[in-house]
């Protein structure tokens, strides 16, 4: 049953892992728009996302 | 990820437009590269389930950019940011809740199948610790709403149903964790406190979000339509919002447009459409020195007004919050989820402190009788009870969110089952507002008419006009036409004066039961044109059906009785009053009320407000006034009227299936509380009843509406 003592922690780190990837899409806004992320994906060109200089003409992939 | 952190920057634009047509990827792409190339925008990013573009701009004027989309095809409109609904940081906290209790029950749930398949001794109490070390945390952050509101319940003197949910969560983990720490053989409920609290919180979820959603929508209907106003300012004309204007402000009002705020008339002749406040039809003229009032509307010619009262100060707002008294009453109404819950609660404590007494009496084992309290608080948890009315209120809101139809109250739906009676406004809710002419003018008569109209843009030269053309007359050409805003249009015909407009202008005798329109020919005879107002199109039919549903009809109009009988008459309705003041449309609900019958009102003005807020429940249509439209319990976002009856049929069948889903909970308790009184009630047991009494419940909710 020694190995008990390893493979509980390994579980619960992994479990740990789980909610902590549900808080980050969480944190960057994932839910706002999910009819446009699904959309988007049909999207050719790049979706990048401009920074302070503006936005930067999109090329063709 | 296409969603990188769009950052503080976007979450926080300058300017918001609607978008009302977007549907596709290409149109998203399509928006964003017109937006792009366009200058002084930072940034740009649309959001397809909101309908919505959010945009960073450097102070730009939102008509360039709507103009811009516009020569792209997309129909944009603004969005005043003020007014819409902040971020959800409710909705928020509570999914982060769920997420930590969910994470938590199923490593909690892992341990504790292992200890009911045979861990036993050393194994089991490591088992029990490690469950304490996740479910100890998981719970006091988890469960943290359902304490608070308990304890404000129990500092109040209440009983409400977190006091229970908190009394079984709270004392299951306690003795586990006494349990655990002893190295004791009684079971552990830690998987069932945990389960208890994940269960709950999606079912508190629910209820938020569906109220969540109905305020964004209706707090974007209103952001929709921020009240704009013309100032003038050394000779310029600027817009600002109503809201901005102070008293002495000059501002213009362009026919078409809804008065912005209450003022004085200083320069201009025309009519104006009061029948959002008053409900008559007919237009009434105004000329300088005249008063006017927020949420009217200018029908021909420009007028220049002094502002005497803007903002929340205006006649129409005042009356709007009278309203808001009223409205008290109705929220005091309590739906089936509470009353159930102050039935549940008082028998889980007596049922919990019974099972105590009882077994530590025949046993004189103060464990075991606590264990037996634990496992009947946790058993008759009221996680079924908890999901049965929120689910399916989500379900019904969500299908009639698809149809256009808001629902603005969380007991709406409920007060909608109990409705025996159906009454309409007329104006502007079973009629367009529109007038077409009535009756049959000679085909002379209508020409010149029509040849007079041609000057004016007032709605009754317009109908005239339509009325002329639907018959393939040509206008008779009129010289020098002049219009006289205010009284008509006059001009010249086989060389003579010729007139149209006003009866009492003309010098004509008017019934002012009617909408009558004077014509003066090139003789001199005078002829009265009449009008009506054209129902919808879908009245007749919708409200054929409600009878056919067995709904009695009325119609309370503030409108002449002329007009008021003849639509009742076109539409089958029996029971029609006229000439009704906002007080005594009130009053005759009230009369009704205590009569014993549930009304619902369906109305669109100001006049119509204090009966929204009286009704049993009320609806408006979509293009009611603001002040209507907070007071309705439901908003039709399209102009279809079926869509009454529509929203009165999902009602019976929400609540039918509210009381079906309360009754497959009880029957669930009814069938385990006898064993947890027993002492047969394991943690396994009550985790298996748990989680499929909530299944039922919201499989139920999401059966196929019909």
């Amino acid at each position: 049953m020694n190995v008990l003592v390893i493979l509980m922690p390994v579980s619960l780190f992994l479990g740990g892992l789980g909610l902590l990837g549900f808080l980050w899409t969480l944190r960057s806004q994932q839910y706002e728009d999910p009819d446009g992320d699904k959309a988007r994906i049909l999207n050719d060109r790049w979706d990048e996302l401009p920074d302070d200089g503006g936005p930067v003409p999109r090329a063709p992939r | 990820m296409s969603q990188d952190a769009p950052a503080a920057t976007i979450a926080r634009p300058d300017l918001v437009l609607h978008l009302p047509d977007i549907h596709c990827a290409a149109c998203i792409a399509s928006v964003e590269a017109a937006l792009a190339r366009l200058p002084g925008i930072r940034e740009a990013r649309v959001n397809l389930t909101r309908k919505r573009v959010h945009l960073c701009t450097d102070g730009l004027d939102a008509d360039g950019v709507i103009d811009a989309l516009a020569a792209r095809g997309h129909r944009a409109q603004r969005l005043d940011t003020d007014l819409l609904a902040g971020r959800d940081s409710t909705g928020r906290d509570l999914i982060l809740r769920i997420g930590v209790s969910g994470f938590a029950m199923m490593n909690v749930m892992l341990l504790s199948v292992a200890v009911w398949s045979g861990a036993a001794q050393a194994t089991a109490q490591l088992f029990h610790l490690v469950s304490a070390l996740i479910a100890l945390p998981a719970v006091a952050y988890a469960a943290r709403p359902f304490f608070a509101s308990a304890a404000r319940a129990v500092s109040a003197g209440r009983l409400n149903m977190d006091v229970p949910i908190s009394l079984a969560i709270g004392l299951a983990t306690l003795v586990s964790l006494l349990g655990a720490l002893e190295g004791a053989e009684r079971p552990g409920w830690f998987d069932a406190a945990l389960a208890l609290t994940f269960f709950l919180l999606i079912g508190r979820y629910l209820d938020h979000a569906g109220r969540q959603a109905a305020r964004s929508a209706a707090s974007e209907l209103a952001a929709l339509e921020a009240p704009q106003a013309l100032r003038l300012q050394g000779g310029r004309e600027e817009i600002v919002r109503a809201a901005s204007l102070v008293e002495g402000d000059l501002i213009r009002v362009r026919p078409g447009d809804r008065v912005p705020a209450d003022g004085v008339v200083r320069d201009g002749e025309s009519d104006l459409d009061r029948s959002a406040l008053t409900g008559e039809s007919r237009p009434q003229p105004v000329a300088p020195g005249a008063e006017i009032s927020a949420g009217e509307t200018n029908l021909s010619g420009p007028l220049t007004v002094e502002v005497r009262r803007a903002g929340s100060d205006t006649r129409l707002r005042r009356l709007a919050e009278l309203v808001a008294v009223a409205e008290n009453q109705r929220s005091r109404h309590s739906g089936l989820a509470d009353r159930a819950a102050r039935i549940y609660a008082p028998v889980v404590h007596l049922l919990g402190a019974a099972a105590f007494l009882g077994w530590w009496w025949g046993t004189a084992d103060g464990w075991r009788a606590l264990d037996v309290a634990i496992s009947v608080l946790v058993i008759t948890c009221p996680c079924a009870l908890g999901l049965a009315v929120p689910a399916v209120s989500t379900v019904t809101t969500g299908w009639l969110f698809r149809r256009g139809i808001l629902v603005k109250s969380h007991t709406a739906l409920e007060r909608m089952s109990e409705i025996d009676m159906v009454v309409f406004d007329k104006t502007g809710t079973l009629t367009t507002g529109e007038l077409v002419l009535a009756g049959d003018p000679p085909d002379a008569v209508l020409a010149l008419a029509a040849g007079l109209a041609q000057a004016s843009a007032h709605p009754l030269s317009r109908a005239i006009r339509a009325a002329a053309h639907a018959r393939g007359l040509a206008p008779v050409p009129v010289e020098r036409l002049r219009e006289r805003p205010g009284r008509g249009v006059e001009g010249r015909h086989e060389g003579r004066e010729v007139a149209l407009g006003n009866p009492d202008w003309l010098g004509m005798k008017a019934d002012h039961d009617e909408t009558v329109v004077g014509l003066r020919d090139a003789q001199g005879a005078t002829y009265a044109l009449r009008f009506a107002e054209t129902p919808r199109a879908d009245a007749a039919a919708s409200v054929a059906r409600l009878r056919a549903e067995g709904y009695e009809v009325a119609l309370l109009s503030g409108d002449a009785p002329g007009p008021v009988a003849r639509l009742a008459a076109g539409l089958g309705i029996e029971r029609f009053e006229a000439r009704m003041s906002p007080e005594a449309k009130v009053d005759w609900l009230r009369a009704r009320r205590a009569e014993g019958r549930r009304c619902l009102m369906v109305g669109d003005g100001l006049n119509d407000t204090g009966g929204l807020a009286e009704s049993h429940a009320s609806i408006a249509p979509g293009n009611a006034l603001d002040a209507a439209r907070n007071a309705a319990d439901l908003v039709l976002l399209h102009d279809r009227l079926t869509a009454v009856s529509d929203a009165l049929a999902m009602a019976r069948v929400a609540t039918r299936r509210m009381r079906q889903n309360i009754w497959l909970s009880v029957l669930y308790n009814a069938v385990s509380i006898p064993l947890a009184l027993a002492g047969l009630a394991t943690p396994w047991l009550a985790a298996l009843a748990m989680s499929s009494s909530s299944l039922t419940v919201s499989l139920n909710a999401a059966r196929r509406m019909r």
